[in-house]
């Protein structure tokens, strides 16, 4: 059992001006969403960016989340997105 | 042949090759189903690898491409991405023009 808290908490530590909502979608703490921003993504293809989500979390990746459904924006899109 | 060897064979030897839970008919999860509707609305042929017949190739092809879930989607020997990135590009019609480039 994971924790979305958890997700965002690591997530935010790792990634420089970093905002992420994490949702528990199915409320069993294996499938997550998540909506990422961080300036660390300026310039980066989405695959880098998702791994530098993935790296944040380490071998929870690998242990504990079953799943975790990815949007990776930079802060300019984030802006666009959330105005 | 080790795994790493046998997923750089089919990612070398097809031009568009995704890794998945289950087959392309039966897929085993959610995330794969979604992958395979996306290829599939787009008409491009695919070699589908069920990683659950394979556990070397299920752990192999997640080193293989720093990525750490499937599914995992491959076109012209690059890692394009997950089911995730996969839809994005498909609604903003990226992958169809990748998979309509020539090699």
């Amino acid at each position: 059992m994971f924790q979305a808290e958890r997700i965002r908490a690591m997530v935010e530590a790792a990634l420089p001006d970093c905002r992420a909502e994490v949702l528990d979608d199915a409320n069993d703490g294996e499938h997550f969403s998540a909506r990422v921003t961080s300036s660390a993504f300026v310039g980066l293809n989405r695959v880098r960016q998702h791994q530098l989500v993935y790296a944040a979390l380490g071998d929870h990746m690998r242990r504990d989340i079953h799943a975790l459904q990815l949007k990776t924006m930079t802060p300019d899109e984030w802006a666009k997105e959330t105005r | 042949m080790s795994a790493q060897d046998r997923i750089r064979q089919t990612v070398e030897g097809n031009r568009v090759v995704l890794y998945m839970k289950g087959t392309a008919d039966y897929p085993q999860c959610g995330f794969s189903m979604r992958a395979v509707s996306v290829l599939r609305a787009i008409g491009v042929e695919f070699v589908a690898v069920d990683v659950l017949a394979d556990p070397e190739v299920r752990e192999g092809v997640k080193a293989y491409s720093n990525w750490p879930t499937i599914p995992q989607l491959y076109v012209d020997r690059e890692f394009v991405g997950g089911s995730d990135i996969m839809m994005e590009m498909y609604e903003s019609g990226e992958l169809e023009k990748l998979i309509a480039a020539a090699p």
